[in-house]
């Protein structure tokens, strides 16, 4: 039953792993004037899919009126966040639309250069990939002065913030930049940069296909078009999804819980958990909580001291350590829920940690740090005794 | 450039476009405060600590990072400003193996000051310092990890001014820490032990190794006669770690001190960079004999040597070229090997009685004098060296009032001295030394330059050139009449770099460079007090070239100490065989 529901509901989607001639796509394409295709993505609304959720259609014409000799796209297929895996299934599935995504913003800001920045752990899709690519490049070369090529990542998760990828690209250790300046105006060797995430990218390329109203007419108000969800966890069900924007947590447990889901980890471990008791009135999308596509389910066998635990351990491990609130401040979540639970704090030490967050949210120097607190507080205001006892 | 207009602490202020947070906030007398920001370096943004509220932004945003723009309402003193600022400072003292009162950075330590001034009264955040053996291996520096704050300067320091990389970040998160090649001891790895990271370090994470212990225990044991030598960069700097502002010159307390500490002889460096330039100098006009009258092989340009850590980078980097280098001896390790000679004849005193301590404004002095071939006396020529930065604490530990000290001299033999000596200090001061007695030994006449002070040589540019027709030469010199003789200065491993890039091409014009490790020469030295900017370079720049004028000797081979040691004891003169046995020596390719 639920399987079907859920088969409609992609049906009814169907953008991203939709099989389309991505040459004819971008033939067309192509022929719009940029400046029309930066009205189009804002008349879709589209928003980037990376987590961060900036408007493509600002981030293209920021990169479009940069001045700069030369310009580059990087498709950001990083994806370390924990929990997803839909980038890699993507880039398997439908890579030319990626490719064509990627041309169609070389087209629009100017670029003749781009890059895919894959994950360390997906060098095994590496030599396919470069076959496409190379018979993309090959194929284009009438259409567009455009070469794209790879980047391996060094397996490091805060390498998939923009500006660590950068970085990392340029050769160096992979610390997120100050910012401003953006991306946009200085990236990659110092020239304008639009960094995309790979689902973006190919929605930008069946929004040229579709039209915008297409894109905009699915989804809600705040949060238009759809989505791929990476669904793991306590689910009879895990997979890949392309969903509709906007549904609630209710409805979403209702489709790909196991039938005693507690609580819904949103948007992976940079993202927030909700508890039973919020599903109803939790959407998922830009008016709720956003996410860049994971969801983790778990069901009342799970212990929310060892998810909470996992993530503080993965953040000790992940962040760049070079900001003073993110590498200190992870630490000592990570330390004092353990002293906590070992009786060897007193519970009250959890408030002192609460208050701690607020200055690795608001002076952190890039988004992991920045978002370790909402995991830390969703989850200890959820399930406080569980943490503690 | 636009000019924008924007309000700091509701007061306005107007800046250039590109101008920081920070700087904008300076303008007006308000202070941020800040950790990883030096004036020196790139921007990094890391330690946080100088984050303030931009009004319409829920994030904070680092002061010494963010370029203002037009109509920014910033406030560095909210409610939101301060909780965060000492949150941070809590966070960097929860992770901070510190014992202040035994470190020596204590009274002069950023971390310190913060912590103090804004640190929480009781820190409720848990103790997560991990306490780790510090890395003595260096006969310079000791690095001690457990008490780096992972501000970069370090890191940016090595990389940036000196070009060296013997620090890099490794790790990441919890993990992340300051790190030689493949965590080798600091001895083995390319460090040139120059100190440009001890002193930017805002911490006692990196300090100098401190041998004031011994020298006390030499001061008191009466069978050891101990003589000291001051380098010229320290009178310029000493005043700065005894509570005097950057600037002030304090030779004669300083000698007065000396004294006061015990010392039993006290000479000064300036003899020996006197002999240097007659040592330099003469070797000069040889390898320009050699290659203009073709008479013999010789390399050109010729480097100077009187800084051991660009001795120890050329060793490491161009090894080929070693012997562009002057085979002279720094002046500390001339002087030591004087004391345990020619003093020790003059004193009657035997050599293995003598313990030859030096004042130096440098950390890699310590490691050169430990060098195996500085012993041409036959003993250590140097004993111990001491930082600025130790003789200001002895002086203090001596409760010596020093403000109070009335000025005296240097004892005579080893500690007359020009005023060419005295520019050793600055950058380009060799150089203008070098060339103040060569000319004269050339032309039979004075520099062609107002009151001696060749200017063109001076200065903060990181590689200076300038060239000087030689006219009017005396016979022995003929063959150089007409000559343009082409020089060069570099200051920072940076630039030293360049120039060698340019040597290694066989494309430098030059005959003669003169290389300092540190920027802006021996007077902002590894050795020298704590900070340093580029006003407090300029400043005691000013100082060294003030008490060269002050001086009535202003040419070395003027230096009547000078031209004694030449008829007592270096009789067969200058590059003769002697003066080759204790004041030169050889150079060891490294890696
Ligand atoms: C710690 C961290 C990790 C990130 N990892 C990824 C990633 O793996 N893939 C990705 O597309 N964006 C990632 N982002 C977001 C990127 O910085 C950037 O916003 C995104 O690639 C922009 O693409 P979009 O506008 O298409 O979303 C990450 C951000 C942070 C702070
Ligand atoms: S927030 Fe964390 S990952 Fe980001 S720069 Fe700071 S330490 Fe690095
Ligand atoms: S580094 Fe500073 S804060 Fe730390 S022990 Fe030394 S003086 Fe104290
Ligand atoms: S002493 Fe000089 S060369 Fe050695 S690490 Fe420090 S800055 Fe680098
Ligand atoms: S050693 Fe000093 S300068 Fe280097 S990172 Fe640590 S605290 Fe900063």
């Amino acid at each position: 039953m639920t399987r079907e529901r859920i088969s409609k509901m992609q049906e009814k989607v169907n953008l991203i792993f939709s099989e389309c001639d991505s040459m004819e796509l971008l033939e067309q394409a192509l022929k719009v004037e940029p400046q029309q295709i930066l009205k189009m993505l804002l008349t879709s609304s589209l928003r980037g899919r990376g987590g961060a959720g900036f408007l493509t259609s600002l981030k293209w014409k920021f990169a479009s009126e940069a001045d700069g000799n030369r310009k580059f796209v990087v498709a950001n297929a990083d994806e370390g966040e924990p929990g997803t895996f839909k980038d890699r299934e993507i880039l398997d599935k439908v890579p030319c639309k990626v490719l064509a995504g990627m041309a169609i913003c070389a087209h629009t800001i100017g670029a003749r250069e781009g890059y895919i920045y894959l994950r360390g752990e997906y060098n095994y899709m590496k030599k396919s990939l470069q076959q496409k690519l190379d018979e993309f490049n090959d194929k284009i070369k009438n259409m567009l002065d455009f070469t794209i090529s790879i980047k391996s990542g060094s397996g490091a998760y805060v390498c998939g913030e923009e500006t660590a990828l950068i970085e990392s690209m340029e050769g160096k250790r992979g610390e997120p930049r100050n910012k401003p300046p953006y991306p946009v105006t200085e990236g990659y060797l110092g020239f304008p940069t639009v960094v995309n995430n790979v689902e973006t990218l190919v929605y930008v390329a069946m929004i040229m296909k579709h039209g915008a109203a297409h894109f905009a007419s699915l989804g809600t108000e705040k949060s238009k078009g759809a989505k791929v969800f990476s669904v793991s966890g306590d689910t009879p069900i895990p997979g890949i999804y392309e969903l509709e924007m906007g549904m609630n947590l209710a409805e979403f447990v209702e489709l790909f819980g196991d039938g005693d889901t507690k609580a819904v980890q949103v948007g992976g471990a940079s993202g927030f958990c909700v508890p039973r008791r919020k599903f109803a009135e939790t959407i998922i999308g830009f008016e709720g909580i956003p996410t860049g596509g994971s969801m983790m389910l778990f069901n009342s066998s799970r212990s929310m001291y060892n998810v909470l635990h996992n993530y503080l351990e993965f953040f000790c491990e992940e962040s760049c350590g070079q900001c003073t609130p993110c590498r200190v401040g992870c630490q000592q979540l990570r330390n004092g829920i353990e002293a906590v639970k070992q009786r060897k704090l007193p519970p009250s030490h959890l408030d002192v940690l609460s208050k701690m967050t607020r200055t690795m949210k608001i002076a952190s120097k890039c988004g992991l740090g920045q978002s370790v607190p909402n995991s830390f507080n969703s989850i200890v205001t959820s399930f406080k005794e569980e943490i503690i006892y | 450039m636009k000019k924008m207009k924007l309000y700091i602490d509701n007061n306005e202020v107007e800046v250039m476009e590109g101008t920081t947070i920070l700087e904008a906030a300076q303008g007006l007398n308000i202070t941020i405060p800040t950790l990883c920001h030096h004036e020196d370096l790139c921007i990094a943004g890391n330690c946080r600590v100088c984050v303030v509220e931009v009004e319409g932004s829920e994030m904070l945003s680092a002061a010494c990072a963010t370029p203002v723009s037009t109509g920014m309402r910033i406030k560095t003193n909210s409610l939101k400003v301060r909780d965060s600022r000492r949150t941070i400072i809590d966070m960097l003292l929860s992770e901070h193996a510190g014992e202040c009162v035994t470190c020596q950075r204590s009274g002069n330590c950023e971390l310190q000051t913060l912590a103090v001034l804004y640190g929480s009264p009781d820190n409720h955040l848990m103790d997560i310092s991990i306490k780790t053996e510090p890395d003595r291996s260096s006969s310079s520096i000791i690095k001690d990890d457990s008490k780096c704050i992972k501000c970069q300067r370090c890191v940016r320091t090595c990389q940036e001014i000196q070009k060296i990389g013997a620090l890099t970040m490794s790790g990441k998160g919890e993990h992340a820490k300051v790190s030689t090649f493949f965590e080798l001891p600091l001895n083995t790895v390319v460090c040139t032990n120059c100190g440009q990271c001890v002193i930017r370090c805002p911490t006692g994470a990196l300090v100098e190794r401190t041998y004031i212990d011994e020298v006390w225990d030499v001061i008191g044991n009466s069978d050891v006669h101990t003589v000291v030598q001051t380098a010229p960069a320290v009178r310029v700097g000493l005043g700065e770690a005894l509570g005097h502002d950057a600037g002030g010159r304090f030779t004669g307390q300083m000698v007065s001190a000396l004294r006061k500490l015990g010392f039993d002889a006290v000479f000064d460096t300036n003899f020996t960079a006197d002999l240097t330039i007659i040592e330099e100098g003469s070797e000069l006009l040889n390898r320009l004999t050699n290659v203009i009258k073709g008479s013999g092989e010789a390399l050109l340009p010729m480097f100077t040597s009187c800084s051991p850590g660009w001795i120890k980078f050329i060793e490491h980097q161009f090894p080929h070229l070693l012997g562009h280098l002057s085979t002279c001896k720094s002046p500390q390790q001339m002087f030591g090997a004087l004391a345990k000679t020619r003093w020790s004849e003059k004193a009657q005193i035997e050599p293995e009685k003598i313990s030859s301590i030096s004042i130096m404004p440098c950390t890699a002095k310590k490691f050169e004098a430990a060098r195996p071939e500085m012993n041409d006396s036959g003993y250590r020529d140097v004993d111990y060296v001491l930082t600025t930065r130790e003789l200001a604490k002895m002086i203090k530990q001596a409760g010596i009032d020093f403000d109070k000290l009335d000025e005296s001299e240097c004892d005579s033999l080893l500690g007359k001295h020009s005023g060419a000596a005295v520019i050793f200090g600055a950058t380009g001061g060799v150089m203008e030394a070098a060339i103040r007695t060569v000319y004269e030994l050339v032309t039979g006449r004075p520099v062609p330059f107002e009151n001696l002070n060749i200017t063109a040589v001076r200065g903060m540019e990181g590689i200076r050139e300038a060239t000087l027709r030689i006219e009017g030469t005396v016979e022995k010199y003929n063959f150089l009449e007409g000559v343009e003789l082409k020089v060069a200065v570099a200051h920072g491993l940076k630039n030293a770099n360049a120039i060698m890039e340019l040597v290694s091409q066989g494309s430098a014009p030059w005959h003669f460079v003169e290389v300092m490790a540190c920027p802006g020469g021996c007077l902002s030295g590894g050795g020298q007090p704590i900070p340093t900017s580029p006003e407090i370079r300029e400043a005691r720049a000013r100082a060294i070239y003030e008490e060269d004028e002050s001086l009535p000797i202003r040419k070395s081979h003027e230096n009547p100490e000078i031209t004694r040691i030449y008829e007592e004891f270096l009789t067969d003169g200058p590059c003769g065989h002697k003066s080759h046995h204790l004041l030169h020596t050889h150079y060891t390719p490294r890696r």
